[in-house]
């Protein structure tokens, strides 16, 4: 039996942040486009982010994109592609005032500007002092961005097909991407989305750990389709921990608390952050934080009967400051911690909270893979935006509020190469015979199982694996161990059982295809992260620390280069960083402190 | 009691936006779910269409504005939530 066929433009895969700021881009030029998305879009991840928005208005004090351009590439630890850090800064107050002017509701100072909150890692005059460039709106950010995004899509005649879940990219003999498949979960069918161009907004694969701060729909479903479609995946071992994960729970305490002026304590009331940065303290970037508060545990000052969490201190913030600008955090403290955030300190942890690499691509979100002496070949027709590409604009290490900037910014430029490269009065190529053999065999696969295992035994065993293996504390044997586990655990994800084999709305069949994509994205990480013999960034193990000639464990001689893993072989591939931007000088690669 | 297709999707919807909503929803259908009468369910699936960020004021008992009818599921749901 044929499957239906529909045919649009372009098929963006996924509608958090970046899969409707570039579906707009698209819509509002009058190209015809399908958003495909797993859950209603203003359910998207996007929803989660509190924090803010990163972009050097200048509205509290003295700022500018170089100062934003500094941060960034010290940030990602020199991983960064300069290139791209460049346009994202240089873009990043212009994508907010358009936000603005669609409607989005930031918060305001007494002159009618947007408000901008202090964050970690965000400095003036080049890591002097820290600057407020957080753009928010109260702590719904994420929110306001998905509601005014999806309102401007429904405006702009963008057709969304929700409860719809992306399986494979169909490329044809040229290698050229030319639809998606997707499963309809209303009705259990396969379908094809015959497009000129595919576009994957997926989000993040921050399921893959068992401790993670991201929401259960996280599986890296666009990883998954890109590894079995044979592109690599980039810098997958480089996984932010939040600093302020609750203890035992997980959920995520803005960096906006620190901002507001929040503090970590050991247990003995010790400001420890003024030992480790002296001038950033509680504000220095993410990964340098949890290390710190790493060490504070592992030396024996963490807090708590077993000496193994830090106290996040807001009681000095008074009542009013809290409810007013950190209201959920008042009701994360009560409900998942059990605690008062106004009269006693917050149990926290380093938690997983963000992707750092991803699908490659260059700065317009066209998809680049090595060939033929090229590093960076563009594949025909294929795009990545937001968390699940790499452009790569965070390197090692993610500054906070540089991802939602991340998805408007690429969003909006994806959408924009589009149009200026005149999609609208492109052809479609043909779609080869077989196309949506390949889906409709793995479908028809879990379908026909008779034994195996269920499926959710065995993402909890890897996600109990991933934490275990490429966790906060890495070791070169611990990620060795990780290497073998891990490939072992995808092996047995190879013949998944299904109890429920009806096809309508059929969960367990829609959570067995998303352990597929769990699966590449944790090798992925898993063989990216043994293979990588220093420490950079959020990439720290034990046994390339400090030294003279590795200051903090990182060797650029040999590593600073981007890890590129193919599925087919588990192979791993290199490529150079960019260490060129666009038109400013070069920011020279130095030891990082703050 | 509600049929194993209305379970199937309503695991899928309580997929949310953020950790938060999921915890808790996954706690109340692995509690008891598979027991939920048909009114349950009803006032279940008008939470479930409230956003994100609204649903999370309801359960963390920040507001007491929710869909008319739905009071036996909201003190279902907070009650939830206060039993790890
Ligand atoms: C708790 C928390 C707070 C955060 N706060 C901030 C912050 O303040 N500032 C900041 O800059 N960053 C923040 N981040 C990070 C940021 O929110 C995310 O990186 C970002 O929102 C990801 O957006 P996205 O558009 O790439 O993907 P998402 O918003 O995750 O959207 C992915 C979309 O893809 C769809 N999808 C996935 N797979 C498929 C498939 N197979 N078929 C069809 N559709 C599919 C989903 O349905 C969804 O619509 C935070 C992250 C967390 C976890």
């Amino acid at each position: 039996m044929g499957l239906t066929v529909h045919k649009y433009d372009a098929v963006v895969i996924g509608a958090g942040g970046a899969g409707m700021r570039c579906s707009l881009q698209l819509a509002r030029a009058g190209l015809r486009v399908a958003v495909l998305s797993k859950v209603f879009p203003t359910r998207s991840h996007t929803v989660a982010a509190q924090g803010g928005i990163g972009a050097s208005l200048g509205n509290m004090d003295e700022d500018n994109w170089h100062y934003h351009f500094y941060d960034t590439v010290k940030g990602s630890d020199w991983l960064g592609d300069q290139d791209a850090i460049e346009f994202m800064c240089r873009e990043a107050p212009k994508v907010v005032y358009d936000l603005e002017h669609m409607g989005m509701p930031f918060d305001r100072n007494p002159d009618g500007t947007i408000y901008q909150r202090p964050f970690g890692g965000h400095s003036a005059k080049y890591g002097e002092k820290p600057v407020p460039r957080a753009c928010a709106a109260a702590d719904r950010t994420g929110h306001a961005m998905l509601h005014t995004l999806y309102q401007q899509n429904v405006k702009s005649k963008t057709t969304f097909f929700v409860e719809w879940m992306a399986l494979d990219i169909i490329r044809d003999a040229e290698g050229d991407a030319v639809g998606v498949t997707a499963l309809e979960m209303e009705t259990g069918e396969v379908a094809i989305f015959h497009a000129k161009c595919v576009l994957f907004a997926t989000g993040g694969a921050g399921r893959i750990f068992a401790a993670s701060t991201n929401a259960f729909i996280n599986t890296g479903d666009g990883l998954g389709m890109a590894a079995r479609a044979g592109i690599p995946l980039e810098d997958m071992e480089f996984w932010q921990f939040h600093p302020t994960g609750v203890h035992n729970a997980g959920v995520l305490l803005t960096e906006g608390c620190r901002g507001e002026g929040a503090i970590l304590r050991n247990k003995d009331g010790e400001r420890f952050m003024e030992r480790y940065a002296p001038k950033l303290k509680d504000l220095a970037p993410r990964d340098f934080i949890s290390r710190c508060m790493d060490q504070e545990i592992k030396e024996g000052r963490g807090c708590g009967p077993n000496g193994d969490y830090i106290a996040l201190d807001l009681t000095h913030l008074g009542a009013e400051t809290i409810m007013k600008r950190l209201p959920s955090v008042h009701e994360i403290g009560k409900n998942f911690a059990n605690v008062d955030v106004i009269k006693e300190a917050i149990p926290v942890v380093p938690t997983i909270h963000y992707q750092m690499g991803g699908i490659p691509t260059n700065i317009h979100g066209q998809v680049v893979v090595p060939k033929e002496g090229n590093p960076n070949t563009v594949i025909n027709g294929l795009y990545a935006i937001g968390e699940c590409s790499c452009v790569s604009v965070h390197g090692a290490n993610r500054l906070g509020t540089n991802s939602l900037l991340d998805l408007l910014v690429f969003g909006r430029a994806a959408g924009n190469h589009l149009v200026e490269t005149a999609l609208a009065s492109r052809a479609f190529k043909p779609l080869p015979a077989n196309a949506g053999d390949y889906s409709r065999a793995r479908i028809a696969k879990l379908d026909d199982s008779s034994s195996g295992e269920y499926p959710q035994d065995v993402a909890n065993d890897l996600r109990k694996s991933m934490q275990l293996h490429a966790g906060v504390f890495r070791t070169q044997k611990t990620m060795d161990e990780g290497v073998v586990q891990v490939l072992a655990i995808a092996e047995r994800a190879e013949s998944l059982s299904l109890k429920d084999k009806s096809k309508v709305f059929n969960t367990a069949r829609i959570e067995a295809l998303e352990v597929a994509n769990l699966m590449e994205a944790a090798k992925a990480t898993m063989v990216s992260a043994a293979a990588r013999h220093e420490s950079r960034g959020a990439h720290s193990v034990d046994d390339y620390s400090d030294s003279v000639e590795f200051p903090l464990g990182r060797n650029d001689k040999e590593w600073m280069k981007h890890t590129l893993w193919y599925s087919e072989g588990n192979r791993l591939d290199y490529k150079p960083v960019n260490l060129k931007p666009l038109t400013v000088d070069s920011i020279p690669p130095v030891k990082r402190t703050f | 009691m509600i049929t194993d297709l209305q379970l199937s999707k309503l695991r899928w919807r309580c997929r949310r936006g953020f950790l938060e909503n999921d915890l808790i929803l996954t706690r109340l259908l692995d509690r008891r779910g598979a027991d939920f009468t048909t009114e349950e369910h009803e006032q279940l699936l008008s939470l479930i269409a409230l956003d994100d960020n609204d649903l999370w004021e309801i359960i963390a008992g920040r507001t007491d504005v929710f869909p008319a009818g739905a009071d036996a599921m909201v003190s279902i749901l907070r009650q939830t939530r206060v039993t790890h």
